[in-house]
């Protein structure tokens, strides 16, 4: 029965092309732009560590000494909190972060010396995000507190001082210090570099750039601040530095990620969290202890709003879009349909129940949809081809996967089937006897 | 002509004429929302930034040490003078749209409690005044003795010279010259005012504050080197900006340059505002598309209904209806089907713009977009309706004598 239903939809769009063409192209359009919108807002809004974001956590407290301080904690901590709750080893991985950027020249390379973003963090970091490793290996809990001269470089600072080739146990200077390479990584891109994303709320969703690439040179934190003591970004300060020594200074700009197993370990720590700042209160360095905060992964992405606002806007711009695509297919759909009214009552007239005619119509409804879908997929690659000439840092990112691919299949049917209910309803609504009499 | 039998047929289609009405009430609130966000986009884009950015560029160098500041500035100074085509090279602490912004909130009591908003300070070494091309409007030009050492950010105490637009906002209807602020202890004055000076970054903080700038003299030293200011005719600028950025390479081995801040300020504005742009035109072709689409939407229910009352219409044109009454029969009933889908449209579109203040910080939607993009939607329809209307009105009456 189907395929008489098919052969019969083949028809009937071949009857009239025109009609036929604009519903296809209607659809199209309207499933281009929106998968095409709705792909980046999949790959933006994506888990960045699937499988292990659940267990991974971002502690913060207020270090601010002032009882006017702002009720909400700061999106860093300063170097003796964050050291403090680090030293605790309260969960099965902790990691410390800060930022900076060096001056980086390589002894056996001829290029001029470059800038190069430097993470400095702690051992736990390399096993913690599951970060993989191309030659050598990340560095221990013991080079941590030796403040060892070591470093694990990225993938593209390896290609573009090494040619790729296996650089561990070179030299590289930075500043004016040298350390040796221990580690190489692979290429790696987590989407977005959730560890760096802070501050997203005063970004006015203009978040793009948390999608960039990973620092270039990875340091132990203490040896980082041996070779260039005030080479770190602020994020913010509750009063004004009275010296250049960032260790005590008033200002935030330290994170720490724990790795938390289990549900007992998350509720332990938030435990140990709000204890710490309690205890930090009674000492009188924070004034407020009530304000501690340990989101998951996931929810520290949130809060941050990461997705970019222009992203957002787009998706709901394709979205109203598709739904004018909609309306229209309706209209047209309703024309085409009742149009037939006096083919339907001789199928009426012959037997053909309610259900079958009202098949035989959404039949017709879904070929178009699915002929829209091939037209959506070519414009959808199209968008992502335009999406991805953007000056964006996640414009590499995008491509369709398989999942995108079958749900553009899946909405324009799902489109079309939904523009063609209410004209096939209508359709297999009407008496027999009454659609051969007007005709 | 008579509205009423229009009426009396668009009751038997209520289905199909709701439709294509929501459709374009959808699209009525999509073109006004859109073209707001446009306009809001491209008045961005257009923002006065106050300077000669034809004749102006930015060096930027990083990974000096500090103490070897006062150094840097004298050779890198004296090495850009040298090339060929150069107006002045200064040192200034950012370039509008150069990023790198100095911003603090300032108070215009000693006290700290009358807040005037988070402006941007420029420290300009000698020369930068001139070089930027400010259009003073008050007071007078830095002079030698102006130019102070830099203690934290800026000079401690300093003459400034603010925007008009600053001025007006931190003292209404005075005249803001010898007007006093603070940040914190460090303490300004105002000795002029300039007509606009664009924030490095304009458009944090709000479109409102793009013009809050203070221009600040100050002397280079350990801590105010690294960028410098050049100027050239712009005929010449390209040429001088790639020698500049060549000498670094043996004027200041030790530095590294910042190859993407070291621009002119017009290549730098268009990086500044790239994505503004590209935006703009995803918005401009979404609405280019959503009419087409509407437009056809009414091309073909219209040819259908056409198709639906040819019988109607031979039996009209028999009974002495003209030609001329068929055509304005379909014209009057899409003008019918669109105002009432422009009067869905204007509620949809005030209730997204609401969403829009919410989620995006965007102002509310002047009155004046719906007048326009009613006039508009009243256009599509009749441009996408007159093909249809005149084969209705090309219908023979003979038609009428003749059973389908």
């Amino acid at each position: 029965m189907f395929a008489y239903y098919l052969d019969l939809a083949l028809r009937s769009l071949k009857r009239n092309r025109v009609l036929t063409a604009l519903m296809v192209l209607a659809i199209a359009v309207g499933i281009g732009a929106s998968m095409t919108t709705l792909t980046v807002m999949h790959l933006l809004s994506g888990d960045p560590l699937p499988g292990k974001s659940a267990t991974l956590f971002f502690p913060q407290v207020n270090p601010n000494p002032y009882v006017d301080a702002p009720r909400q904690p700061y999106d860093m901590m300063d170097y003796r909190s964050a050291v403090d709750l680090w030293s605790a080893h309260r969960a099965d991985r902790q990691a410390l972060f800060a930022h900076g950027q060096m001056k980086l020249t390589s002894p056996t390379s001829k290029l001029p010396p470059l800038m190069a973003r430097v993470l400095s963090t702690t051992s736990d970091f390399f096993p913690m995000f599951d970060v993989p490793f191309r030659y050598g290996h990340g560095w221990s809990a013991q080079d941590d507190a030796d403040r060892t001269r070591i470093a694990v470089i990225s993938s593209d600072l390896n290609n573009k001082l090494f040619n790729g080739a296996d650089s561990v146990g070179r030299t590289l200077r930075l500043q004016d210090a040298d350390v040796r390479i221990v580690g190489v990584l692979r290429p790696w891109r987590p989407s977005p570099l959730f560890y760096d994303v802070a501050g997203g709320r005063f970004d006015g969703g203009q978040t793009g750039d948390f999608y960039g690439r990973p620092e270039d040179v990875f340091l132990p934190l203490e040896s980082s601040l041996d070779i260039n003591p005030g080479g770190f970004n602020f994020f913010t300060c509750w009063s004004m530095p009275k010296d250049t020594n960032m260790q005590t200074s008033p200002c935030v700009w330290v994170t720490l990620w724990v790795q938390l197993d289990s549900v007992a370990k998350v509720r332990g720590y938030r435990r140990f969290v709000a204890d710490y700042a309690a205890q930090q209160k009674a000492l009188g360095r924070f004034s407020r202890a009530d304000d501690t905060q340990l989101r998951s992964l996931m929810e520290w992405l949130d809060f941050n709003r990461v997705v970019p606002s222009d992203v957002r806007l787009q998706t709901w711009l394709a979205f109203a879009f598709l739904l004018i695509c909609l309306f229209n297919t309706v209209g047209l759909l309703l024309a085409k349909f009742l149009r037939r009214a006096g083919e339907i009552g001789v199928r009426r007239a012959l037997g053909a129940s309610r259900a079958a005619v009202l098949a035989q119509c959404l039949v017709e409804a879904g070929l178009i949809g699915l002929l829209g879908g091939v037209g959506g997929l070519l414009l959808t690659l199209l968008g992502l081809w335009l999406v991805r000439r953007q000056p964006v840092a996640y414009a590499d990112l995008v491509h369709l996967d398989t999942a995108m691919f079958l749900l553009t299949f899946a909405l324009a049917i799902a489109t079309s089937l939904l523009a063609g209910l209410l004209p096939a309803l209508r359709a297999s609504r009407m008496a027999p006897g009454l659609q051969l009499k007007i005709t | 002509m008579q509205i009423r039998p229009i009426f009396a047929a668009l009751r038997k289609h209520r289905l199909a004429t709701f439709l294509i009405s929501v459709e374009i009430a959808l699209a009525c609130a999509v073109l006004c929302n859109a073209c707001f966000l446009i306009v809001n986009r491209v008045q961005q884009i257009h923002a006065h930034s106050g300077v000669d950015e034809g004749a102006l560029a930015a060096i930027k160098l990083t990974g000096f040490d500090e103490d070897q500041g006062v150094d840097l500035n004298a050779r890198v100074l004296n090495g850009l003078a040298k090339i060929p085509g150069a107006q002045s090279v200064s040192v200034i602490s950012a370039v509008p749209f150069g990023g790198s912004p100095n911003n603090a909130g300032i108070t215009t009591d000693a006290e700290g409690k009358q807040f005037a908003g988070v402006v941007n300070f420029y420290s300009g070494g000698p020369g930068s005044f001139k070089a930027l091309g400010l259009q003073l409007i008050a007071g007078r030009a830095p002079q030698d003795g102006d130019y102070q050492p830099v203690v934290h950010f800026v000079p401690d105490d300093a003459l400034v010279w603010i925007t008009k637009s600053l001025a007006e906002h931190a003292w209404p209807g005075v005249d803001p010259l010898g007007k006093e602020f603070w940040v914190g202890k460090p303490h300004f004055r105002v000795a002029g005012v300039v007509a606009h000076l664009a924030r490095p970054s304009p458009g944090e903080g709000g479109p409102s504050t793009i013009d809050w700038s203070v221009f600040v003299p100050s002397q280079p030293g350990a801590h105010f080197a690294g960028t410098y200011l050049l100027r050239a005719t712009p005929a010449q600028l390209p040429r001088v900006l790639s020698d500049a950025r060549a000498a670094i390479a043996t004027v200041a081995p030790d530095a590294v340059l910042d190859t993407a801040a070291s621009k002119s300020v017009a290549s730098l504005r268009e990086s500044f505002f790239q994505q503004d742009g590209t935006m703009a035109d995803i918005l401009l072709g979404v609405i280019t598309a959503m009419l087409l689409v509407t437009a056809l939407g009414i091309v073909g229910l219209a040819s259908f209904w056409v198709q639906q009352r040819r019988r109607q219409i031979g039996i009209r044109r028999a009974l002495g209806a003209t030609r001329r009454d068929i055509l304005r029969y379909f014209q009057t009933e899409n003008f019918l089907i669109v105002t009432f889908g422009i009067v869905l449209g204007m509620l949809l579109a005030f209730a997204i713009n609401l969403l829009l203040m919410k989620h995006y910080e965007l102002p509310r939607l002047p009155l004046y977009y719906l007048p326009f993009a009613a006039l508009a939607l009243w256009l599509l329809g009749q441009l996408a309706v007159l093909g249809p209307a005149l084969r209705a009105a090309a219908v023979p009456p003979v038609v009428a004598t003749r059973s389908v």
